[in-house]
């Protein structure tokens, strides 16, 4: 047999393996933005067209706030892999409906500049972009940031918009005051399906749910922070008692009333800033857990959801360092 | 229904081995002049006793052992020496090989005496002067390796049939087609070190090798046959023992170490043949697939046959961009070309359309691959020490533990070439050290 000639033949060399599993950052972060759908869905239902506005330009300003950057930079631009839209859209999850269009604009400008690109990029960030957006918008405009509209649904019925609270804050307003607020205004099943005041993407824990399914389906999350941060509120607001002259809040008005389902189904299991292991999640989510409880029941904001996962992204490091595997063999 | 063993991390891959699962392995003529590279086995390549111009008998030694972990070549057809020189090779940068023109006419073979009871030494000659070595790739020695290190003692002999990278099915049709030769392997490595337990572990996604061996062992007293779940890498070494007896090779050791050896199946065949029928070790099967080939298949060919003569057999090369692959998917090595020679480590050619992916894309911190990997370690951490060149670290946190498997790249979003980075984490770490 003659050999054949293959001196024209050109094969492509790169190094093992040489098989992949298909997934990619774009696939991972389109992901997560369709597990965010229902709870986009629910903010306009909830809240009006205005949600939807207020959705949109977070996310294209984020967008274009990356994209300006790299081209400063002079890296390449990356906005279609979908992490600039991901961080955007919680940003404006994380929004009352009544505030300005410029607000989320400015939020989502400054998270991509500040809490991403500053840092290095997408990967490089310590603390939960969209997070750090979210605590300058607050710090910047205070008001703008705590006047809580009601749920359409409420509209219909006269509520005053500038009166209306989120459970949250309902509570913490009782110790302020010294009065009781009324009895039986959030309902378990309003705070279910979302029929309350607070972020437009926060209220529908219905929707935070379905998202959820999808990415443990999915494998982009995994159960341990979720769980452990969710149990860790439950138990110690349950336990701790609350500060005098507070609405007492049930641990299922603390579940369902605020900001914590977002927080740990789609900020504290953000890959880039929270611990890679099984273990280090576990205590991650704890640690959310505590700091939550504790600035709610005592602390001098409502929430406490967000600054939780902000502290805790600073002891990432330290968590990955104390919960490494046994090697094999050792 | 027997229970199914396995062991920690690992990916659960397409198997892709149906083009081939059922062709039987067919044996090819000699092509028309054979490459046989020096260095075939792990530690020292042995020295050529050959020259340039002289006449070659067919299983005629070429090259003699160097040192104590060496092995002999032997010329895998008869003819005339035509270059002593270094030629591209599949595993690496071009090396010293023997180049031999087929004689058509010739027919004749030297074999070795034939032996029918040998004792565990006679076993251990019989390999290093038949150039016997591991064929799943490693090319370890099995002489070195049927002499444990002094103190140890081997209480088990386990023939590794996982078989566990995609496309590949030598091992497959030697069971189906040989199985008593590769028992016959087993009871001689068992003789050779004395171990009173031998098993052969198959994955679950080949049981009709699974009920032919068994078929063929049920009168053994101390020979069984086990089955093991589809996952890669279930043929790592470390991970089989660790499947099978739930002992842990401790890190740096080796199988020996907690009393266990293993041999892939086409090797205990080999030693069979060697032993049995004095068959120094002068051709091999390999597997020849990948979604474009015409006819794919199981060839048994010449040592130093080229590339390009299986790719012919198996109906030439397809049209469009190709990556050639020597090996499997997971571990194998890219060829830039088709005229490297088939060794004694190739156990496949897999031609496969070339995939254009982004690649060392940022981290996402995601785990995935730490998840996947079977040793315990965080292949994106050791990556990023080894992008920063700080080795002192990447020690410290397992590098040299790495089994090069694959399944961290495998798994990676960010498409990091996270094996080739711990790869050369580990040869800087040798030259620091050093």
């Amino acid at each position: 047999m003659t050999a054949v000639n293959t001196k024209k033949r050109l094969f492509q060399v790169t190094p093992a393996p040489h098989f992949h599993s298909g997934e990619t950052i774009p696939r991972v972060m389109w992901a997560v933005v369709i597990s965010l759908l229902p709870a986009l869905l629910a903010s306009i239902y909830f809240f009006g067209y205005r949600a939807l506005q207020i959705e949109v330009v977070a996310v294209v300003s984020a967008v274009l706030t990356e994209a300006a950057i790299q081209k400063l930079r002079g890296r390449p631009v990356t906005v279609s892999d979908g992490s600039a839209a991901v961080a955007g859209l919680l940003l404006a999850f994380n929004l009352p409906v009544g505030v300005p269009l410029w607000l989320p604009a400015v939020g989502s400008a400054f998270w991509i500049a500040i809490g991403k690109q500053a840092f290095g990029g997408l990967g490089h960030n310590i603390f939960n972009p969209a997070l750090v957006g979210r605590v300058f918008v607050m710090h910047s405009w205070l008001g703008r940031m705590t006047t809580w509209s009601p749920p359409r649904t409420a509209l219909y019925e006269g509520v005053d918009a500038l009166t209306y609270a989120t459970p949250l804050g309902a509570a913490k307003e009782a110790v302020v005051s010294l009065v009781p607020a009324a009895e039986g205004v959030f309902s378990t099943a309003d705070m279910f399906w979302g029929n309350i005041g607070g972020c437009i993407g926060e209220t529908s824990a219905i929707a935070l749910l379905l998202g959820v399914a999808f990415l443990l389906y999915r494998g982009y999350i995994r159960w341990q922070t979720p769980v452990a941060f969710i149990a860790a509120v439950g138990v110690l607001t349950w336990l701790l008692p609350e500060q005098d002259g507070a609405l007492a809040l049930t641990p299922l008005q603390h579940l369902l009333g605020g900001g914590l389902l977002l927080g740990a189904i789609f900020m504290a299991t953000d890959m880039v800033t929270t611990p890679v292991t099984g273990w280090g999640m576990l205590i991650f989510g704890l640690g959310c857990g505590l700091i939550t409880s504790l600035i709610r029941l005592y602390g001098g904001f409502p929430e406490g959801v967000c600054y939780s996962i902000l502290i805790m992204n600073a002891f990432t490091p330290l968590i990955d360092r104390f919960t490494r595997l046994r090697i094999f063999g050792t | 229904m027997p229970k199914f063993w396995t062991f920690k991390g690992g990916v659960r891959l397409p198997e892709h081995k149906e083009r081939t699962a059922g062709k039987k392995i067919r044996d090819l003529p000699p092509p028309d002049r054979v490459i046989i590279p020096l260095a075939q086995n792990a530690g020292s390549p042995p020295r050529p006793v050959v020259e340039k111009g002289q006449a070659v008998e067919e299983g005629e030694v070429i090259a003699s052992p160097s040192g104590p972990v060496s092995s002999t070549l032997h010329a895998s057809v008869s003819g005339k020496v035509t270059a002593l020189d270094d030629f591209p090779v599949p595993y690496g940068p071009p090396a010293p090989a023997v180049e031999i023109e087929t004689d058509p006419e010739s027919s004749s073979r030297r074999r070795l005496a034939p032996l029918s009871d040998p004792s565990p030494e006679e076993i251990r000659s019989r390999a290093l002067e038949a150039g016997v070595v591991g064929l799943g790739g490693a090319g370890f020695p099995i002489q070195v390796k049927l002499a444990p290190p002094e103190g140890t003692e081997i209480d088990c002999a386990i023939i590794n049939a996982a078989e566990c990278e995609p496309f590949l099915t030598v091992d497959y049709r030697m069971m189906l087609e040989s199985g008593p030769k590769v028992i016959d392997g087993l009871k001689l490595i068992m003789k050779a070190v004395g171990a009173g337990e031998g098993i052969i572990a198959i994955e679950a996604n080949k049981m009709d090798a699974f009920y032919k061996l068994q078929s063929l062992v049920h009168r053994e007293k101390n020979i069984r046959v086990e089955l093991l779940q589809v996952k890669y890498p279930q043929g790592g070494e470390k991970q089989l023992i660790a499947a099978l007896l739930g002992r842990e090779v401790p890190s740096g050791g080796l199988p020996s170490a907690v009393g266990c050896l293993v041999q892939n199946v086409a090797t205990a065949a080999a030693l069979s043949e060697a032993v049995r029928e004095g068959e120094p070790l002068i051709e091999r099967v390999v597997t020849v697939s990948g979604p474009a080939l015409k006819s794919p298949g199981n060839f048994r060919v010449r040592i130093g046959t080229p590339f390009s003569y299986l790719v012919e057999a198996a109906g030439g090369l397809p049209e469009g961009e190709l990556k050639i692959i020597s090996g499997g998917p997971m571990m194998g090595v890219a060829q830039a070309g088709l005229e490297v020679p088939v060794v004694k480590g190739t156990s496949g050619i897999l031609v496969v359309p070339a995939v254009h992916r982004e690649r060392n894309l940022p981290c996402l911190h995601c785990g995935d691959c730490l998840r996947g990997c079977p040793m315990g370690l965080n292949p994106g951490d050791l990556a990023t020490l080894v992008e920063k060149e700080r080795w002192a670290e990447f020690e410290e946190h397992g590098g040299r533990d790495c089994i090069e498997c694959g399944c961290c790249a495998y798994s990676c979003s960010s498409g990091r070439d996270l094996v080739q980075l711990i790869k050369l984490g580990k040869e800087a770490l040798k030259k620091v050290k050093s």
